[in-house]
């Protein structure tokens, strides 16, 4: 994640939050959050050479499967749970998601739009886009759960949570309008009605 | 690179008070170090040792051939506990046979070795005796302790007796307490040893015998326990032990059974009774009753009514605690359990479950991954 993009997520996070970062790949915007933003947290990372990373950006990590869910955390134990750019690599993304509302009192969740006007462009000229965001093949993608701007809505809506702001990335630059045409990432940031 | 080290003894004149209600008017602790201690003596490491073990926990003894200490692949100059940058502590603890005060040392009330009346220590008495050792070294807060197994226990009562005393706990296959299982493991073991003729109630020292046949016993349940089922297959299977004569094939179906009861006939026997000899020639059965029995005990959540995060509510030290897959001795559901007991109160906490395939021994073994993650860790302190 670039500089810029770690800045403008930083701001969505309230100062001094108790963060929970689901997926948090080398640790770089916890510790962010931790330098910048008051903010205290753990990630969760499966990836052996992201853990290490981790220890050394002095981020706490916990090496666990989010397949198995969030049983380890209580309702409610943290003020804010991430999922940036995790959604689309999870098997469970639905029971992940009213994890994420159960665990945290927000949720921020970012993942590639699939319905950015290039990846459109490619599939009607007959074939699975392969862009910057979407750099794989369709037969070797970790990308298993591929969602538009106006999916996870639907989704959101369909779990009773309230969605506080959705906007688009393109680049560096935020994309409020036709966020579902014009962004290559979907950023949403949630709060559960259903037990606040 | 081996390096050349050497057991000291400290001496202890002030009573110890025994969890048990006994005490213990005076003792020993042996204990070696590795490294040098800083002049704001801020780079201290303890090292608490599991069953077998001593605080013989790196280098090797000058003469001595095969005598590398039991960490030497975690601690040493350049290992991931850098004894270049870090003073490392090992310390043998009380009730053991290597040294500190022990069953087989003279009881001064009696002027007999203690034997079976050497009092029933628990891992909460063994960190106070330790906390004295640190005190005495000059040491008021330690950068770290860290073990294994019974070892991680220690840690875990350091950070919770002590917490203004640790500043990182690196707790390795471990677990908050025992299972019904894991007891019952340890009363195989110990039923082994008593039951043996040569016992005597604990006083064989005087009828000049050791239970040799009831530690084998305690040793081979024991070893069966900290493999795992896929590394018994991979290393034995169903091989039949080859002694000259009996297996001319390399063929297992042309490989003839000696149709016996008592021979050793699968290698996986031959291997268990090499390591059950092994250990009765340099074990002492009062040791592996106490020690045992120590880890029985140890159930830091029993005063809180079962409430583990309760009890670790007085933790200040950040946490590392490592588990491995395929240990079913300390699972990793088990390491999990102090993870989130951790996270309840809000502390500092890292956890690592590995990857590897050799059960509960893993800990003790040289496995890329879990030395590369102990060395990222220390790496940033």
């Amino acid at each position: 994640m670039s500089q810029k993009r770690i800045e403008i997520l930083g701001e969505l996070i309230p100062l001094g939050s108790r963060v929970l970062d689901l997926g948090c790949g080398d640790g770089a915007f916890l510790e962010y959050l931790q330098k910048n933003r008051q903010c205290f947290g753990y990630g969760i990372e499966l990836n052996d050479a992201n853990v290490a990373s981790c220890f050394e950006r002095d981020v706490n990590v916990l090496q666990l499967n989010l397949e198995e869910g969030l049983k380890l955390f209580e309702d409610q134990s943290f003020d804010v749970v991430l999922q940036i750019d995790t959604l689309q690599h999870l098997k469970n993304a639905e029971t992940m998601l009213k994890e994420t509302a159960r665990v945290g009192k927000m949720g921020v969740i970012t993942f590639p739009n699939f319905a950015h006007w290039p990846n459109r462009l490619s599939v009607l000229k007959g074939r699975m886009p392969v862009t910057k965001h979407l750099p794989f093949e369709w037969y070797d993608t970790p990308n298993i759960r591929v969602a538009t701007f106006n999916d996870f809505q639907d989704l959101a809506e369909k779990n009773k949570l309230h969605v506080s702001k959705a906007f688009g990335l393109v680049g560096e630059r935020t994309i409020a309008v036709w966020a579902n045409l014009l962004a290559s990432t979907a950023v949403f940031t949630l709060t559960s009605t259903s037990l606040t | 690179m081996s390096f050349y080290v050497q057991t000291q003894i400290m001496q202890f004149a002030q009573a110890l008070p025994l969890e048990c209600g006994a005490s213990l008017a005076s003792y020993e602790l042996a204990y070696e170090t590795y490294g040098q201690l800083n002049e704001s003596k801020s780079n201290a490491v303890l090292i608490c040792h599991a069953l077998n073990a001593s605080h013989h926990v790196a280098g090797q003894y000058r003469g001595q051939n095969n005598s590398e200490g039991w960490w030497s692949n975690m601690i040493g100059p350049g290992k991931p506990v850098d004894t270049n940058r870090f003073f490392v502590i090992g310390v043998n603890n009380l009730g053991s046979c290597f040294g500190s005060t022990g069953p087989v040392h003279i009881n001064p009330a009696t002027q007999k070795p203690y034997g079976a009346d050497f009092p029933v220590v628990t891992v909460e008495d063994w960190v106070d005796a330790q906390e004295r050792l640190v005190t005495r070294l000059g040491i008021e807060k330690l950068l770290a302790v860290m073990g294994g197994s019974l070892g991680g226990m220690q840690v875990l009562a350091w950070s919770m007796r002590y917490p203004k005393r640790v500043r990182h706990a690196i707790v390795i296959a471990s677990a908050p307490n025992l299972t019904a299982e894991n007891i019952a493991f340890n009363e195989v073991a110990r039923r082994a040893i008593v039951t043996d003729p040569d016992f005597h109630g604990g006083h064989y020292y005087e009828h000049g015998v050791v239970p040799k046949r009831g530690l084998r016993i305690a040793r081979m349940i024991g070893h069966i326990t900290y493999l795992s089922d896929d590394v018994m297959n991979t290393r034995f299977g169903r091989q039949l032990r080859r002694v000259a004569g009996n297996l001319e094939s390399d063929s297992l179906a042309e490989q003839n059974y000696l149709y016996s009861t008592q021979e050793v006939e699968f290698q996986i026997e031959s291997y268990l009774r090499h390591q059950g000899d092994k250990f009765a020639e340099y074990f002492d059965a009062n040791t592996y009753l106490l020690i045992t029995r120590a880890l029985d005990y140890f159930d830091p959540a029993k005063a809180f009514e079962g409430r583990l995060s309760q009890a670790m509510a007085c933790i200040e030290a950040k946490f590392l605690v490592i588990s491995f897959t395929t240990d079913w001795r300390f699972s990793p559901s088990r390491s999990q359990e102090l993870v989130k007991a951790l996270l309840d109160n809000h502390r500092q906490v890292s956890y690592v479950n590995i990857d590897a395939p050799h059960g509960h021994d893993a800990f003790l073994l040289e496995d890329p991954q879990y030395l590369s993650v102990v060395r990222s860790y220390f790496k940033h302190l």
